[in-house]
Order: C-alpha cells, then structure tokens, then sequence
C-alpha cells in the first residue's frame, strides 16, 4: 500500500492519536486525544498492524487507588481531619474526638495509630493531646502527597514513597498494587513518514449508516475510509447438526440413490429377532450378558408359524440342512436385549415381505449395543449400517458390487475382500479398504448371503439375500480424524463449534 | 475369537516363504493375518473352523489351499488291540452322558509339540467346546494307566486323587473348592450329587472331566511316546469332530491312531474317521456365486480346500464341523476360487429408493433448530442413575419407570428415560466454553409403563444462559415452522426441576407433548452450571403422526 492509501484508512480514532506517538505512555497519549484507554489500545494495535508503530508490552507494577483512597484524596486523609480537629481543640477525650472528627471507629483508630507514630499526638488517661506546632501540622504528610501522584509506577519509587506505602498498604482499600502490561511505542519510518505528510482532515465515512442513506448529500462524492481488509476479525459460530449425524444422511443418501428403502425400529427387541431368526445357536457365546445387554422382562413372539419355522430352523434343519441338532427353546428367544446389530431390523422386514414385492432392496443406519468396557477403541453403542437385497437372481458378485459401490461412494478408493465367518451368513465376506496415510487394510465389517436355514423361515421359500451390516463409527472417526472414539459422542461443545462439516 | 501363534521358521520350511504374495494368500483363505515378527505369525481362526486351531490342523488345509496337497487327507486307522476299552457307567448319563475316545501311539514329543498340543486342547475348549460346558478334552499318557477304562460317576466325597499342578490329595468338593482350575470351572458340576470320573483297571483316577487331570496318571511329558484321548460332553457329534481333529493333528504329529472299544448299553467303535458324503450342484453353485465354472472346475476347488469330489458327489473332511448345508460347500468353493478374483457387479434391477420418514422429519427439525444458530448433540442411550435421577432433584425412592440392564460392565446401566438430564450433563461438562451455549437433541428414550416398554422419539432444547420467554420463543417459532400449533398451560404436578411458576405442560390436541420452563438454581448447583436455564422436551410420535 503506498502512504496515500494508508493514510485513507486511518480510521478517526487512529487519526486523533498519531500526532501524541511520542509520549511515553498510554495515559497521556489518552489524556491529549481525549480517548478513552481501550480505544487508544485498539487505535494502537491498528497502527501496528498498518506498520506505522511497533508496539512492545512488559509487566509493570501500577499502584493506584483503592475504593476509600479516591474518596480521601477529595476529602483528605482521616488522620488530616482529625489533626485539624486538634489544631483547634488542643486536648480532647477520645469519645469527644470520634464524635467530633465523624470518623468510622476503623478510621479513628487508624488515625491515631498514625499519628501517635509521627509523635504528633500524645494518649494520657483516654485524652489526646496535640504534641507540636501549627507549621508542622499545615505540612503535608508523605501518605499524603503520595495519594496525590497516583497513579504511578512501582519502579520510579523514592524510599519516602516506599515507606508511604507500606503505611498504607495495612490500612483498608486506600491503596492498591497491580500488575499491568504497559505499552511502549515505537514509531516507525513508515510512521514518520506518514506523521509529517500532511493529512488533510477531511471528513470520511466510516460506517455506512442509514442516516447517511437518507440523504443523498451525506455520501455523495465523498471519500469512504479505507479499510484494512487483511486484518483479523473475532470469530463467530454457527448453530449445526451433529457431524455423526451428517454422515450419517450422507449415507442415507446413498442407498436411496440406489434404489434402498430405509428400514427403522426398537433399539429393544426379543432374541428371537436379533438372534434366532438368524439361525444364531441358543448357546452362542455372543447371547452371552458378557456380550449382550439383557433386559430382564420377555415378550410375545411372532405368529406360530414362524416360530416353529424358526425352531425346526434350528433343531433338525431346512431345504437340506442338518441344523444345529439341539433343543430349541421358546423362552430364551422371548427374552429381551438390546439390539447388538441392526439385522434384527432386517429380519422382521423379511417376515413381512411380500411375493409381489420383489426384487426390493432395503437399508438400515441405527444405533447397536454391546456390553462393552469403554476405553480409546472400544464403546458400548455405535452406528451400523445395514442392508439386504431380495431378489430371485441375485448372486456373490452383486452382494460385492453393492458393498464396492458403497464404500467408493464414501471415498475409499482401494477395497478388497476376504473370506470372513458369521452365523447367518454363508458364504461369508469381510470388506478390507486400504487406508493409504496408515498403510493397511481397514476391516470395515461383515457381509454375505442370508443361509436358507433364515431365508427359508423368513420369507416362506428359497431365496438368496445379500446382507451386510457394517460398523459405522470407523468411517467417521476417519474423516475427521478422530483418535479416540469416546470423542463421537463426548459433546464438547467447543469442538463442535469448530468442527469442518461433512462435505462429501 | 481365538488366533494361533506358528512357528515363522517351521512355516517357512514347511509351507512356503511369508512374503508379501503368502500374506495375501492366507487372508484369501479366511485366516487374517493378525501380527508376526522373526519368530511368530498370529493368525485369527474363525469359529467355524476348530479344526484350524493348530499348526498341524493348519497346514494341512492350507497345504491343500495352496494346492500342494490338494484333496481329501486319508489316515490309517489302527483297529482297537484287546483291551482297548472304554466301559461307560450308566450313572454319567445324568451329569455327562458321553464320552468318545482314542489312542494314539509312537508319538516323538518335544517341549514345543507339547505346548502346541496343550494350546489347541485350550482353543478347543474355549470354542466348539463353549468353555468346556459341552465338550472337554483329556490326554493322558498311555504307559501310567492300566487298561481298560472306566467312565462313572461317584460321589464327590469318594473321588480321591492330586490334581494337576497340586501336591497333595484332594476330594471332588476340594478340588472345586481350593483349586484354581478348579474354582474357575465348578460351576459346571455345581449341584450335581455325582461328579464323572475317568478310572483304570487299577481304580486309579485318571480325571474329573471337564474339570482337571491327574498329576500322576494324567500328565504327558517329552518321554511320553503313546497317549490315551476322550472327549467327555454333552453333545456326540460334536465330541466326535473335536476327537477327530484331536487324533489326526496327532498322526499329523507322527503318531499311529488306534481305535477303541466303547461299552455302553451298545457297542461303539471310536474314533470314526469316515468322511461325510453328500451332493453339490453346479448349478447352485454358479447361481449363488455368479460365476460360469465347469465341473470339472468345481472339483478342482473342492479338493483345494481339503474335499474330494467325484462329479456332483463330495466326501467331506471328517475334521470339518461347519458343513451343514450345500451353502456351506459352495462357500469353500468360493474361497477356493478367490475371493479377490470376483468381479463385483451391479445388476440392472429397478427399485425405488426410499428414506424413512420419521428420519426425514428428523432432520428437518435439526435445520429448523440450526437455523437459530443452535447446537445438536448427540448422546448414548444408556445413562447412569445417578445422572438421570439424583442431579435432577429426584430422591432415591422416587426413582422409577426405567428400564434396567443386566450386569453392565460400565456405570451406564440403565437407558435414559428423557433428554433433558443430557442436555444438563452436556451443559455441565461445558462450563468452560463460550456461552450463550444453545443445544438441542433428538433421539429415542425408554420408559416402562405399567410394565410395558416404551420406547419413543424425543426432541429437547436447552439455552444457556436463557429465561422462559426465551425458550418459548424457539418452541413458539419450531411449531411455526412445522405448521402445527401448541398450548401451553399450568402444570398440575410441581415439577423436579423446574422452578414454580416458570413451567409449563406443552399440550397438542389434548394431549401433554412435553414440558417447557426454567431450571431451578437448586439443579443447577447439582450440575455446577453457573448460568440460568431453560429448557424444553417434547415427544415427537404425535408430531410424526400429524406429518408423515
């Protein structure tokens, strides 16, 4: 920027101080500019970031005046009214004297106690007695002349002043001591410059305000202060939504566009759903309390033909299976938990499909539970994302197309997959994408085909069902860098303020 | 989940070097690559397959994978020898009905081969064993016991004998009572007025399955050269695969497998290494895996991973336990061909997508609330009594109406019956961040009424600081925006933590849909909040009702 410019940007405020830059402080700079301390600081820091000052701060000790001490500095010390009492009276009893001088007992006896110091009163048989002349007594005390200066600085203390202030540091609120940053400014070339050209005072417009609008003569042909469109601004925040929540439709957003219709239901349900329309074995150790949350309360099961379905699923087996060989009981499936994966959602949609329905496509995003200790990597609720495909012809290959789409979508770039073992599924898939910073594969969860000991009981006859249900938390926690997963859901309102929106 | 350590030198001399190919190849064959170093590799077995659960196991799968040693692995079977007997007491039937057994002999043991073999007989256990409740294994060293063999149960009082890693005799309760191993499974006997024993033609007790071995009779040793094998349980087909992957793992060792003669009511010869025939189709097979293979082809993968295959006919590995259904052949058939040769694929079917409307409105609800420059948080569905009842004013005795959890492992123990005490601990926990602080959440809490569950949608909204003209003005202005409209009146019930006179019941149609007010000073000091607050909560179901 050349000088002109520059100074087109002064503000007023700036303008008012630049011809006091060289008094040695703030207060006399707001003493001649008639600006208030904070307006010359801001001036100031202005100035310095235009490069016309260069501004250093150091810690110095301020001694100023306490609440009584402003008050006593108009109406004289206590000590001085009752000395002028005694100037008059001589001797007086010490009831006469409070009384008289209208002093609080506190001042009262602080003034005696200073006076008696400098021995110019005496104390006999409760009687105060003057002890020196009239000259002494017109002269200032050191407290005194001391109040009058302040403040001032610790540094530039004469011993007088430094006994003076120890007297009065005892006494209540005269005083006090404060440390403060003081400023020293230095003007720089720059700022010579522009003090000694000469600027003309020409009336500016500083903020545009609908009084100026009003009349077209106010701004016509005048100059508009210039800003410094560099300088910093106090940062403001926005109100949003939860960025897992913004994922999270982010993902919705995909399976709809694939053609996904979205599924929802109780985070509580019977084990029937979660586990045994899944062909999970009653004594499967995930049906565990260590693994499972359980709730201590049944519920009814589903119509009778289910459950039978379900139960000959599991005892002898169906469309060609041996089944799991075991005694299937009612009442375990009838106990309640909260959901451990989201295909409890899945299994009760297939319950209630339809053959006209298909093909159909379903998905599911919802909360999961486990009994699970929380430290960095583990929690006890996360997201899953879940989703079957029903259809007559579908195979392997799409169940790996649907989930590459997915995860392309969600912007990992280099997927494979694995074999992998869950109860419900054969065959079985674990997705692998590659995580090019760590340089390793991220397991991102399970898939596969729904085996027809649940397909069969679910929809009636045999049908292949893609199935997948993924843990969802790792993909945020990715994005956003996040280490620890107890961060998700800590709601540490400052980071939410500054946390990047999910722009995918 | 349980994962094997291999000896990295011994695999690299036996299978294969473990470069960067080799890693990919035992990940394609189901068995993550967990860690390794000079010494080590880890790998993760699934539940599926115990018969992976040791070296030997392993490298006979993984041998024929690799197609080094494709197709079914046969091994001689020894017919049992006079005295090779098993005579089974009807008295277990009650407390462990069964047991299936085997010798095996002229076995070299080392340090090492014994530590493989005590890990698998551990893994086992854990496993397909459900931590010894339906199966458990003994070894035992065939020179120490005179045969034949007897499986009774006694009463606890009359079984005598020093368990493993003991000095001194112990009684069945005793054992149960004062021994680690023992503590740790006794609740597998608890109750039972027998205990099963295992016993030789000297009356020597050679074990108190599942519980613990012997020290004398029960103990195997680097001298030891021939072993004597049971599974006792619950469940006979499993013992019979676990005793199968036993015995051959054994053999694979070096060791000669014989038969035994078992005497219940009938007679049975074990172990039965017969492999299991059944059928597969190729045209299943290539329907589900969208693949064109012939077969021939087919056959091919099979024998890769350890079957053999004759057309449609296949013997199955008498190891495996996880072949229940054809679905479970053509899954081999797919590890066999690769998982990372699929070509995924997206078939051309039309089907329309569809959100869910209460998540649609949901979200409508967080840029309305947004849109006032207010925070959503989200929160965990479990709570803790102590944040739901005792910060918001509400005694011990009042406590009710939620929904408890059995045996968390956290203080989160029970699920959260509103939002507002979130909002509250949320607050709470932010004292030191930048006021005004305006959150609100949505999402599901859990109430029980007359002993139903109840499980509902909630939205709540907290200002700090703010007063209840404030807070009126967002719920004023939320079901503007939502073109529903709301009354509020009175409360009849004083509320925990709202102060009197600043509250109000929010009314839809008649019905209560929430409360709306400001927090008493007496919360506020529960929760350390040094600033006023006011705050709503509604239930959303009515609204989604009016809307969908």
């Amino acid at each position: 920027m050349n000088i002109q410019k520059i100074i087109e940007s002064l503000s007023p405020h700036e303008r008012k101080i630049l011809p006091y830059l060289k008094e040695k402080n703030i207060s006399e700079i707001c003493e001649k500019s008639e600006l208030d301390k904070t307006s010359v600081l801001r001036a100031l820091e202005y100035l310095k970031n235009k490069g016309i000052v260069e501004l250093s701060f150091e810690k110095k000790k301020i001694i100023e005046l306490g609440v009584n001490g402003a008050l006593y500095k108009k109406k004289g010390l206590p000590e001085r009214r009752l000395m002028n009492l005694l100037d008059n009276k001589k001797i007086l009893n010490m009831e006469e004297a409070q009384k008289q001088s209208s002093l609080s007992n506190e001042e009262f006896k602080a003034s005696l106690g200073a006076l008696k110091k400098k021995a110019i009163i005496e104390l006999k048989n409760q009687k105060i007695m003057l002890n020196t002349n009239k000259e002494e007594i017109a002269k200032k005390t050191l407290e005194e002349q001391f109040i009058e200066i302040l403040p001032t600085e610790y540094e530039s203390l004469s011993p007088e002043q430094l006994y003076a202030i120890k007297s009065l540091q005892n006494r209540k609120d005269i005083i006090q001591i404060k440390e403060e940053k003081q400023a020293t400014i230095k003007i720089t070339e720059l700022g010579k410059e522009i003090s000694n050209s000469k600027i003309k005072n020409e009336n500016s417009i500083e903020q545009i305000t609908p009084k100026i609008l009003k009349k077209e003569s106010l701004w016509k042909g005048k100059k508009f202060r210039r800003y410094d469109v560099t300088s910093p601004v106090p940062l403001i925040n926005g109100g949003k939504q939860h960025f897992v929540n913004q994922s999270l439709d982010y993902a919705r957003k995909i399976w709809t566009e694939m053609g996904f219709q979205e599924m929802t239901g109780n985070i509580i349900d019977t084990g029937f759903w979660v586990f045994d329309a899944l062909f999970t074995p009653q004594d499967h150790p995930g049906r565990e309390m260590q693994d499972t949350f359980f709730i201590n309360k049944k519920a009814e099961l589903p119509d009778k033909k289910l459950v039978n379905a379900v139960r000959d699923a599991h005892e002898k087996g169906v469309g060609g299976s041996k089944g799991w060989q075991y005694k299937w009981d009612e009442e375990v499936a009838k106990k309640m938990v909260l959901r451990s994966h989201t295909t409890n959602l899945s299994a009760k949609t297939l319950a209630k499909l339809k053959k006209e329905d298909l093909p159909a496509k379903f998905f599911a995003l919802g909360k999961v539970l486990r009994n699970e200790t929380v430290d960095w990597s583990h929690g006890f609720e996360f997201y899953q994302t879940e989703g079957i495909v029903v259809d007559e012809n579908a195979n392997f290959r799409h169940l790996l197309g649907y989930l590459k789409q997915f995860y392309t979508k969600m912007g990992f770039e280099k997927i494979r997959f694995a074999p992998a073992y869950f109860p419900y599924t054969e065959p079985s898939v674990e997705i692998h994408v590659w995580h090019p910073e760590k340089k390793v594969w991220l397991e991102l969860g399970g898939a596969g085909i729904f085996r027809p000991e649940i397909s069969i009981p679910l929809l009636g006859k045999k049908v292949p069902i893609l199935a997948w249900g993924q843990g969802f938390d790792r993909i945020i926690m990715d994005y956003y860098k996040i280490k620890d997963l107890r961060e998700l859901y800590k709601n540490d309102l400052t980071k939410l303020r500054k946390m990047k929106h999910w722009m995918k | 989940m349980a994962n094997i350590n291999l000896n990295k030198k011994q695999f690299e001399k036996e299978i294969g070097k473990l470069n960067e190919k080799m890693q990919n190849k035992i990940a394609m064959f189901g068995s993550p690559l967990e860690s390794f170093d000079n010494e080590k590799i880890e790998l993760e077995i699934f539940p599926d397959r115990p018969d992976l659960l040791s070296y030997q196991g392993f490298k006979r799968s993984f041998l024929a994978f690799l197609e080094k040693k494709p197709g079914l692995k046969e091994y001689k079977l020894n017919k049992p020898k006079k005295d090779y007997k098993v005579i089974i007491d009807s008295s277990v039937k009650k407390i462990r009905p069964y047991t299936v057994c085997a010798i095996v002999k002229n076995l070299k043991f080392d340090d090492e081969k014994i530590i493989e073999i005590i890990e698998m007989q551990e893994k086992l256990h854990t496993t397909i064993g459900r931590k010894r409740k339906k199966a458990a294994i003994g070894i035992y060293p065939l020179e120490k016991i005179k045969l034949p063999i007897t499986y009774k149960a006694i009463e606890p009082d009359k079984i005598k004998f020093i368990p493993l890693e003991s000095e001194r005799e112990m009684s069945g309760l005793q054992i149960l009572q004062r021994h680690s191993t023992g503590r740790e499974y006794a609740h597998l006997l608890a109750g039972k007025e027998k205990f099963p024993i295992f016993s030789d033609a000297n009356k020597n007790i050679l074990s108190m399955p599942p519980i613990i071995n012997s020290q004398l009779t029960g103990k195997v040793n680097e001298k030891t050269k021939d072993v004597f094998v049971e599974c006792s349980g619950f469940d006979l087909k499993v013992l019979e695969k676990c005793l199968n992957i036993i015995v051959t793992s054994l053999a694979d060792m070096g060791g000669e497998i014989y038969q035994m003669e078992l005497k219940d009511s009938k007679k049975k010869i074990t172990p039965d290494l017969t492999p299991e025939k059944t059928k597969i189709s190729l045209e299943n097979t290539n329907k589900l895996l969208g693949l064109n293979l012939t077969l021939k082809e087919l056959q091919k993968l099979l024998e890769k991973m350890g079957h053999n295959c004759n057309k449609n006919n296949v013997k199955i590995a008498p190891w495996r336990t996880d072949i229940l259904h054809e679905v479970d052949l053509i899954e081999d058939v797919a590890i066999a061909y690769g998982y990372d040769k699929f070509e995924p694929e997206i078939p051309k079917i039309a089907t329309i997508g569809k959100e869910d409307k209460k998540e649609s409105i949901k979200r409508k609800i967080s840029e309305i609330l947004a849109g006032l420059k207010m925070l959503e948080i989200s929160n965990y569905h479990l709570t803790t009594n102590q944040d739901q009842f005792t910060k918001m004013g509400i005694p011990k005795k009042q406590e009710k109406d939620f929904i408890e959890l059995e045996e968390s492992k956290t203080n989160y123990s029970i699920l959260r019956k509103d939002l507002t005490h979130y909002l509250m601990k949320i607050l709470s926990g932010n004292i030191d961040s930048e006021y005004p602080q305006q959150i609100f959440e949505t999402g599901k809490v859990f109430q029980l009424n007359k002993e139903k569950i109840n499980e509902k949608q909630n939205l709540a909204v907290a200002l700090a600081p703010g007063n209840f003209t404030e807070v009126k003005q967002i719920l004023k202005y939320f079901f503007k925006m939502i073109n529903l409209e709301i009354k509020l009146k009175e409360p009849e019930k004083p509320s925990p933590w709202f102060i009197e006179g600043r509250t109000a019941e929010i009314i839809f149609k008649d019905k209560t849909l929430g409360f709306i007010g400001e927090i008493h000073p007496r919360i506020l000091k529960n929760w350390r909040i040094k600033m006023p607050v006011a705050l709503f909560e509604i239930e959303l179901e009515e609204i989604f009702r009016e809307l969908i």
